[in-house]
């Protein structure tokens, strides 16, 4: 029987490892070259690709905020209210409070995007940890994790995030609080939908009679399988949250003027619609071109993400 | 003829459903010796997989195992703790599935799947796993193995699935591999292929085989004993030669008339008639009795007992041919 045994390249055998030790090593047993593989899936949907680039500029200006915008957001200059975009000195145009639209673009971006990104983060980390205890377990986990997040399904999303916010107050932090309470039971739905579907994979079965732990073929076969769709759904939600995220501070339960939000530009800019429209106009559009880009990179990172649909 | 390497004795597993309980494998009894390759052969529903999960211990809730033994080397399986268990699969006993697209996870690389039975089971670095791994594919006939490491499952033709699902499962040196129907995916060139492998791979390594299949003819051309089951029980088993030339149980006999014979076309196939019994409810006397032509009112009064003949053939049948 020693026929398939290869020597070790060094002649010796090798040291007898932890648990932990090996699963650590096999979760690393990949293509080394695993990020390019992806990167060149991803990058010959040419379309998904200028989406995220969009993205990364969007986020990079937000970030660089403090160094890039040519004003402060909050002071405006009452001569030039309502001024058009073109003004000299004032590339997007001014605001109803003589407030200079880029700059408040700029700074809003860094609320709108952070309140748009960390929840779908925090909430698809923990959904991807109730949905997979819930579908691997099964029984009364299953029945008490999914049933209480059915309950929160009884209310239409945007209200019970309206709800929320709502009791607890207006604020940053408050928002981003109810968009990841609202956003848990949708991705933990995928998630868990995904780890049902994966556990009665054949190749589960293999791995249970090849030895494996539980433990392990939850981390190392369920997991990376119910991964790609939580990614995918989460990065079309993010779109979608920063729209919800815009409507919470729109509705005035978002962060609290006099700093910017897209959602609160476009809500002040309402009452001269008819005067000046660029004034809702401009961050509507910045609004709506980074919700689509989300959706359609997270279409890309589907294709690209599916072994089975890269070549 | 070896020593027996497993000794399956008397075994029962059931499945305890709301309503009624289905008795899959009800007593059966079997040996498989080193470097032998024995077959269980039956029709779909006749136990055979469930048997062999039991082996494992893998029996899906809401199955048990109700009785019977399991020795393995010499120990019996069926007092072994999880722990002891899982360290058993995949090393000393290891399983192919029949679907092998399926059983690979489409996550990982060919290389990464071979690897991780290496790297959990005797704790080779990655690197060492991935050398290991490129041999086992060249082992089990894979060209170019180096390359093939990298490749993902879904690109690998079915033969090939199939030959990477063998080397997972010869990974780490496996007293016994046991095989659920692993070519019935494949088509009949590829199937002969894998067959002249597991043969070419027995004698090289000495591994005992127990390969389950539906097809008489994949247990002619490979196995040296034959186990025939029908609803949970063995009806016959003996070396193969012998229980495929002359049958002496009625089921095994018909099994055999079933199959269209080569060279005479004209000759008409003789179906077996009716349907395998409920295995919820299954007769008090022979299982077959109901099918069989030859019975008569002793077959459905009480349990038939398999009878050894002497000759290493054992026939569960009151009145057996010849």
């Amino acid at each position: 029987m020693s026929v398939v045994n290869v020597p070790l390249k060094d002649g010796t055998a090798a040291a007898p490892r932890t648990a932990l030790d090996s699963a650590a090593e096999a979760r690393m047993f990949r293509r080394p070259s695993e990020w390019r593989i992806f990167w060149e899936a991803f990058s010959r949907d040419r379309l998904a690709l200028a989406a995220a680039l969009l993205i990364v500029l969007v986020c990079l200006a937000a970030a660089l905020a403090p160094v890039l915008s040519p004003y402060d957001p909050t002071v405006g200059n009452n001569d030039l209210r309502l001024a058009p975009i073109g003004t000299p000195g004032h590339l997007l145009g001014l605001d109803g409070q003589g407030r200079d639209i880029l700059s408040r673009l700029l700074w809003g971006g860094q609320v709108s995007l952070v309140i748009a990104l960390l929840p779908v983060t925090v909430a698809s980390v923990i959904s991807v940890v109730l949905g997979l205890v819930a579908g691997f377990f099964g029984g009364k986990v299953d029945m008490i994790i999914m049933r209480t997040l059915d309950v929160f399904f009884a209310f239409p999303a945007v209200l019970l995030a309206v709800a929320i916010a709502g009791v607890l107050g207006p604020g940053m932090l408050n928002v981003m609080l109810s968009i990841t309470i609202v956003l848990i039971p949708y991705i933990s739905r995928v998630a868990y939908m995904a780890t049902v579907t994966v556990k009665s994979e054949l190749f589960v079965d293999q791995a249970r009679v090849s030895g494996a732990r539980p433990r392990q073929i939850l981390l190392h076969h369920i997991l990376p399988n119910t991964l790609s769709p939580v990614i995918v759904y989460g990065s079309t939600l993010v779109g979608i949250m920063i729209v919800l995220g815009a409507g919470l501070s729109f509705l005035g339960l978002g962060i609290t003027p006099p700093r910017p939000d897209w959602g609160i530009m476009c809500s002040d800019g309402r009452n001269f619609l008819s005067v000046a429209p660029h004034v809702s106009a401009v961050p509507g559009i910045v609004l709506i071109l980074v919700a689509m880009s989300f959706n359609i990179v997270g279409d890309g990172l589907r294709d690209a993400l599916d072994p089975k649909l890269r070549r | 003829m070896g020593q027996a390497l497993l000794e399956v004795d008397d075994l029962h597993t059931h499945f305890h459903l709301k309503k009624k309980t289905v008795r899959a494998v009800n007593g059966v009894s079997f040996a498989v010796r080193r470097g032998e390759i024995v077959g269980i052969a039956g029709e779909s529903g006749a136990g055979k997989s469930v048997a062999c999960l039991s082996i494992l211990r893998l029996v899906p809730s809401p199955g048990r195992i109700e009785r019977g033994r399991i020795l393995f080397g010499g120990a019996n399986l069926l007092t072994k703790s999880e722990r002891e268990m899982r360290e058993l699969r995949g090393q000393t006993v290891s399983m192919v599935f029949e679907d092998p697209l399926n059983s690979l996870d489409p996550a990982f690389t060919v290389g990464a799947l071979i690897g991780e039975a290496l790297i959990l089971h005797k704790g080779l670095s990655r690197r060492n796993a991935r050398t290991k791994a490129g041999e086992l594919l060249r082992l089990v006939g894979i060209p170019d193995p180096e390359r093939r490491l990298d490749n993902y499952p879904h690109e690998l033709s079915g033969g090939m699935q199939q030959r990477v699902m063998i080397a997972i499962a010869l990974s780490c040196d496996p007293a016994l591999l046991i095989a659920d129907n692993p070519t019935t995916a494949l088509d009949v060139t590829i199937q002969i292929q894998i067959l002249d492998l597991v043969k070419h791979l027995r004698d090289r390594l000495g591994m005992g085989v127990l390969w389950i299949t539906h097809d008489l003819g994949v247990v002619a051309k490979l196995c040296d004993r034959v186990v025939i089951m029908y609803a949970g029980e063995v009806m016959e088993q003996g070396d193969v030669y012998s229980v495929l030339k002359r049958p002496r149980h009625p089921y095994t006999r018909r099994l055999i008339d079933a199959l269209p014979k080569l060279g005479r076309p004209e000759q008409r196939l003789m179906p077996i008639e009716g349907r395998p019994p409920d295995p919820a409810n299954l007769p008090v006397g022979c299982p077959f009795a109901p099918r069989c032509q030859k019975a008569r009112a002793e077959c459905e009064a009480a349990e038939v007992p398999l009878i050894e003949t002497g000759d290493g053939r054992a026939v569960r049948c009151l009145f057996p041919e010849d």
